[in-house]
């Protein structure tokens, strides 16, 4: 008697286990060691921009959150996804957002295809000019009050660094997938990759100074995976 | 004896030098037959040094685009043949461009700005939207006219046919030309009258559009983000100094300068305006932007002269 309930049960967990295949990859990015010293922008040549930010803001090229956390971080399944199988292009845009001479996000991730949405809530020019190397490399102009541009990349690239050319100091990354699993780690360097199937995967993460950091995960077949990622800290210039 | 065998020495040297001489398979004006093998001598003048073939294995050799066989242009009647253009290349083009066409010539290093980059796929003067790849009147125009103020010379003494042999050739070094759908030339509809009202309305969008962040209040390429520009590979770059002279990088005519702006020059800090500007707004702006080249006579100069027009710049935010 015993023994059937306990087959059962198996039995129910395994049809669950089916049903519940994907998993949330979700976690922390840290860092070892002590935050290098970011430099405060000099935006004396906008005026306009430079009373956006009082104390002035610092460069992006690493973001540390507390307790020794990342922000910015780019977090991607890079190997493991069952080969050719194409994922539907998400209709929501992807909004970027230039204000106060900054990106807002500073890391973009989209999926090819997915529009790209850009405005300009500052009283000044910027140009738009992603460095893309395998997407085409455009350059647009976006002077104040005009219309959102809107874009797409037609290729998976992982990293094309985006420029304004009128503010040198304006510097962003783009990350564009094949696939929708990827995830960008927010102020407290927190990230969730959703709904991966369950499987075994190499998770990558970038962050534009440090660069990579790998792991290797098992998502089980239910529910939740938790990864932490850890960089070492080093001088940037 | 010992003289006797000094003798034939000399003899022997003395028929083997016409043979050698003769035997010697230089000739520069022949392609070579398997150009692509890293023991064949391709040369200039039938100099076979390393330079021109210098490291034939490496990756970048063959180009990451179109195979040389599949390599082609059209211009007019004129189909380019890409493996006469290697050699053309070879000939005029490989001191700056490089072998690999990567812009890294034995030249390129006292160069600025630096040789065009090939493997980039990546073109200034195009008449196709930014982004796009130019047509092969582009590049064709390009050559024949050279980048003013660059080390570009205008290639005004190779023919038509060889350009187009060229045109074919560098095709196979950027990976962006595999894609056989091309861009289609944006549209430039007929210039509208040149009135006062036109070149004030072309000041106008001069301020609206911030052209003086770049290139200055007065076109003297001296604003304030003048100093800071960079070119896609990081270099410094100057913007355009409107003062300086009659010739623009691509084409000095008002048609060339329209296209200059709706087109953006790709590689450049020099963005699109497309989306911003329609087209009478755009022929605006070039008639205001004919008026800052004051050492040029041109009908717009002349107006402006004639009604004695100046333009306020408060806002410049210099």
């Amino acid at each position: 008697m015993q023994h059937k309930h306990s087959f059962l049960v198996a039995l129910a967990v395994f049809a669950l286990s089916s049903f519940v295949s994907a998993g949330d990859v979700s976690g922390t990015v840290k860092f070892d060691g002590t935050a290098p010293h970011m430099k405060p922008i000099d935006m004396a040549k906008e005026p306009v921009c430079q009373k956006e930010h009082n104390p002035p803001v610092a460069i992006q090229a690493v973001v540390p959150g507390p307790n020794n956390t990342l922000d910015n971080v780019l977090v991607y399944v890079s190997k493991g996804l069952p080969a050719g199988k194409t994922y539907p292009t998400p209709g929501q845009p992807v909004t970027f957002d230039q204000h106060g001479c900054m990106y807002n996000p500073h890391v973009t991730a989209l999926m090819v295809n997915q529009d790209f949405h850009v405005t300009n809530s500052d009283p000044v020019a910027h140009n738009i000019h992603p460095l893309a190397k395998v997407n085409k490399e455009w350059n647009k102009s976006q002077p104040p009050g005009s219309a959102p541009i809107d874009a797409k990349f037609d290729k998976p690239e992982i990293t094309i660094p985006i420029k304004c050319n009128i503010h040198p100091w304006m510097r962003g990354y783009l990350a564009v997938f094949d696939h929708p699993y990827f995830a960008v780690s927010d102020a407290d360097g927190k990230f969730t990759i959703k709904g991966l199937p369950a499987g075994h995967y190499t998770i990558t993460a970038w962050q534009e100074s440090w660069g990579e950091q790998t792991a290797e995960i098992d998502v089980p077949a239910s529910g939740a995976k938790t990864l932490d990622l850890t960089f070492k800290a080093r001088p940037v210039y | 004896m010992r003289e006797c065998r000094l003798l034939t020495i000399l003899m022997l040297f003395l028929l083997t030098v016409p043979v050698a001489a003769f035997a010697s398979p230089a000739d520069p004006d022949q392609p070579t037959t398997k150009p692509d093998t890293s023991s064949v001598k391709v040369g200039h003048q039938g100099v076979t040094s390393d330079y021109y073939v210098p490291n034939s294995t490496h990756p970048l050799w063959k180009g990451a685009g179109l195979p040389i066989e599949k390599a082609s242009a059209k211009i007019g009647n004129l189909t380019g043949d890409a493996v006469k253009g290697r050699n053309h290349y070879r000939r005029y083009c490989i001191g700056c461009h490089g072998p690999l066409g990567n812009g890294e010539g034995e030249n390129a290093q006292w160069i600025d700005p630096k040789p065009r980059d090939f493997t980039e796929g990546t073109f200034r003067c195009r008449s196709t939207p930014t982004g796009e790849l130019p047509t092969d009147q582009d590049l064709f125009n390009t050559i024949g006219r050279g980048f003013v103020t660059t080390n570009m010379p205008s290639w005004f003494a190779i023919n038509d046919q060889d350009k187009v042999d060229l045109i074919a050739y560098i095709k196979i070094f950027s990976a962006k030309w595999n894609n056989p759908q091309r861009a289609a030339p944006i549209q430039i509809p007929p210039e509208t009258p040149i009135t006062v009202e036109s070149i004030q309305r072309g000041h106008d969008d001069f301020e609206k559009m911030q052209c003086f962040k770049c290139h200055g209040q007065q076109g003297h390429g001296d604003g304030p983000s003048a100093s800071t520009l960079t070119n896609s590979k990081d270099q410094p770059i100057r913007p355009y100094d409107f003062s300086a002279g009659d010739r623009f990088k691509c084409g000095s005519t008002n048609a060339d300068i329209y296209r200059d702006f709706m087109t953006g020059l790709d590689g450049s800090p020099m963005p699109s305006f497309a989306d911003q500007l329609k087209p009478d707004e755009a022929w605006d702006l070039v008639h205001y932007l004919r008026t800052l080249m004051v050492h040029v006579d041109s009908p717009e100069r002349k107006i402006m002269i004639e009604n004695h027009l100046q333009f306020k710049n408060e806002d410049s935010g210099q």
